[in-house]
């Protein structure tokens, strides 16, 4: 097949392809994310008025170890935050889906992991932003962390990690859903239990035996605590739960990451 | 050896665990430098065929080859080699025309200058230079079209595949994307063209492919399926349809093929056009039904279509408008 006349390429090989393509589609989410700022501002409200509520109006009939409710709030609204937000990567690849851009990317050279790659990269960068955000909020209500500097910003990663794990489980749920509504239906009934049934907004002592058995167990609950862990310390250092909460991110980018990639690649 | 620029032999392929045969042993050559129409109604197929062609669906059996390389086993080069234009037009509207361009470029991976000139050239070819920098929000059908196929040219494609390219276009617009497709062809490029438009294949198509229900029913140039259909339409149009019924059964034994109603209208597929329309014209007299009008015309690839598919072509909003809205991913893979 000497006589096939390929277009010319940029010199690499099959791992620098794949990053630049993860690169490319990684800016192409960004600058939609750019150019709707009412989208952005919106989704920022949420989690803003998230904090005044549980600040202002459930703070004074939630005792809390430590006494300071907007201390031990914070980590939870942090957390909270990015597990919904998690929701736009499931919309994010159903709008794609739908379109048929992700019809023409099939047809391209490209790599077969960039479109997730660069999907849950963008939202990584999303996430970034609104831990910024929120600090900014948090310390304007009176969150004083006393963990440290460093120790926020370890647990600023230790929950960036925990976000991105949870995001290859909502791309499956994007490719799956035929449109973006059905999408964000699906995603509520799993984020629901796993957000208010846990440690996030008040402590699990509170709650029915039954009850605590699952939420001092799953996955946000020990996320939430490794960040209060770092950020606060004092009462609520727990030795170990940073390496639990990074056990379960990294189970979920080892499991749910191929299953998605696959489910991309199958779906012709 | 491959002058054989795409070949399909015996493509199937099932949807919905086998209720839906979108391919039922589609069989399609297409000579390097041809530009070929796969021309059926609404779901026959269409895409489905461009979809496995592209290698963005699996056939459940045959094969198919783009120059030789088998679009299973060869994938990933094939998709070096093709360029895609989609029936919507799938280019990201949050980007501008260049955002768009570059985008392709890179997913090509292209040399990033290379990249840079090609975009520049496209959208002086589409007329976009002036709009490359805006976003896709402020363009209109046609431009974003337009750009669609830009995007599919980024690569210099050898082998082009357009679905539906101007479904939805206004007349104008149409006949200036007409023009570009015209000239890619002249410029050596080997189009797979898939349309509901007749008009579209007889102007741009040297070879129509006709498919229903997955399968190929007929094949050969525009001229060679008119004149299967026998030499002369004859239509004759009465003052009612209840008149134009009538006076289809006093002529229905005139044609091996039966008559064909629209509204006060009959038209009937005859040999010989002259000693037909008289016998016509005296058995309606004799039966008193009033000819407001009579014509005698060569047939259209419209009539060849109602002959072999037994449908009409005419594409009603109502149902582009509802197949653009179905257009999630299995909407996609059903419609057609």
């Amino acid at each position: 097949m000497t006589d096939i006349a390929f277009p010319p390429t940029q010199s690499g090989n099959a791992l620098t392809w794949t990053i630049s393509d993860i690169a490319v589609v990684t800016k192409r989410n960004l600058i939609r994310l750019m150019r709707t700022p009412e989208a952005l501002f919106f989704s920022s409200l949420q989690p803003i008025m998230f904090v005044l509520l549980f600040r202002y109006v459930f703070a004074g009939a939630i005792p809390v170890p430590g006494g300071s409710y907007v201390n031990y709030l914070m980590p939870g609204i942090f957390v909270q935050t990015m597990c919904f937000g998690a929701i736009s990567t499931a919309i994010g690849l159903a709008e794609d889906l739908q379109t048929g851009l992700l019809e023409r990317f099939r047809a391209l050279p490209m790599s077969r992991a960039a479109v997730l790659g660069g999907r849950t990269t963008a939202d990584v960068c999303r996430n970034i932003f609104v831990i910024g955000l929120l600090t900014a909020v948090g310390f304007a209500v009176g969150f004083r962390p006393t963990g440290g500097v460093a120790n926020y910003l370890l647990a600023a990663l230790l929950m960036l990690f925990f976000a991105y794990g949870l995001m290859w489980g909502f791309a499956i749920i994007g490719l799956t859903a035929a449109n973006a509504e059905t999408a964000q239906l699906m995603s509520f009934p799993l984020l629901f239990p796993l957000t208010f049934a846990s440690s996030a907004f008040v402590p699990t002592q509170s709650m029915p035996g039954w009850l605590q058995a699952f939420a001092n167990n799953q996955p946000v609950t020990i996320t939430v605590n490794a960040a209060r862990s770092l950020m606060l310390g004092g009462h609520y250092a727990m030795p170990g739960i940073i390496w639990k909460s990074l056990a379960w991110s990294l189970g979920f980018v080892v499991v749910l990451a191929p299953l998605a990639i696959q489910r991309y690649r199958k779906m012709a | 050896m491959t002058d054989i620029a795409v070949e399909a032999r015996g493509l199937k392929k099932t949807f919905r665990k086998g209720q839906v045969k979108a391919l039922d042993g589609f069989d399609l050559t297409v000579r390097r430098g041809q530009v070929v129409g796969l021309l059926g109604p609404n779901g026959a197929g269409k895409t489905t065929a461009v979809r496995a062609l592209t290698t963005t669906l699996r056939p459940d059996a045959g094969t198919a080859t783009i120059l030789g390389l088998d679009v299973v086993k060869d994938a990933a080069k094939v998709r070096r080699i093709i360029g895609l234009a989609g029936q919507f037009a799938t280019v990201d509207e949050n980007l501008t025309g260049i955002e768009n361009l570059e985008m392709i470029g890179r997913l090509n991976h292209l040399p990033h200058g290379f990249v840079k000139q090609r975009t520049e050239e496209l959208l002086e070819q589409f007329g976009l230079s002036d709009a490359g920098s805006r976003s896709l929000k402020t363009y209109s059908g046609g431009m974003r079209r337009r750009l669609d196929l830009a995007a599919a040219l980024v690569s210099s494609p050898p082998i082009l595949f357009l679905d539906e390219p101007t479904t939805g276009l206004d007349p104008q617009s149409r006949l200036g994307l007409w023009e570009v497709i015209e000239g890619l062809v002249r410029g050596g490029t080997t189009v797979l063209l898939t349309t509901q438009y007749l008009e579209e294949a007889d102007r741009l198509a040297e070879d129509i492919v006709v498919i229903d229900h997955g399968k190929v029913i007929a094949h050969g140039t525009p001229a060679e399926l008119k004149a299967d259909m026998g030499a002369t339409v004859l239509a004759i149009t009465t003052d009612s349809p209840e008149q134009a019924r009538e006076a289809s059964q006093l002529i229905a034994d005139l044609s091996p093929k039966a008559p064909h109603f629209d509204g006060n209208s009959v038209e009937l597929t005859v040999e010989e056009g002259p000693p037909k329309a008289a016998e016509v014209l005296r058995r309606l007299d004799a039966g008193s039904i009033p000819v407001v009008g009579l014509t005698l015309r060569e047939p259209s690839l419209d009539d060849v279509f109602l002959a072999l598919t037994g449908k009409p072509t005419e594409v009603d909003t109502e149902a582009v408008t509802q197949s653009s809205t179905a257009r999630g991913r299995r909407g996609a893979k059903e419609s057609s």
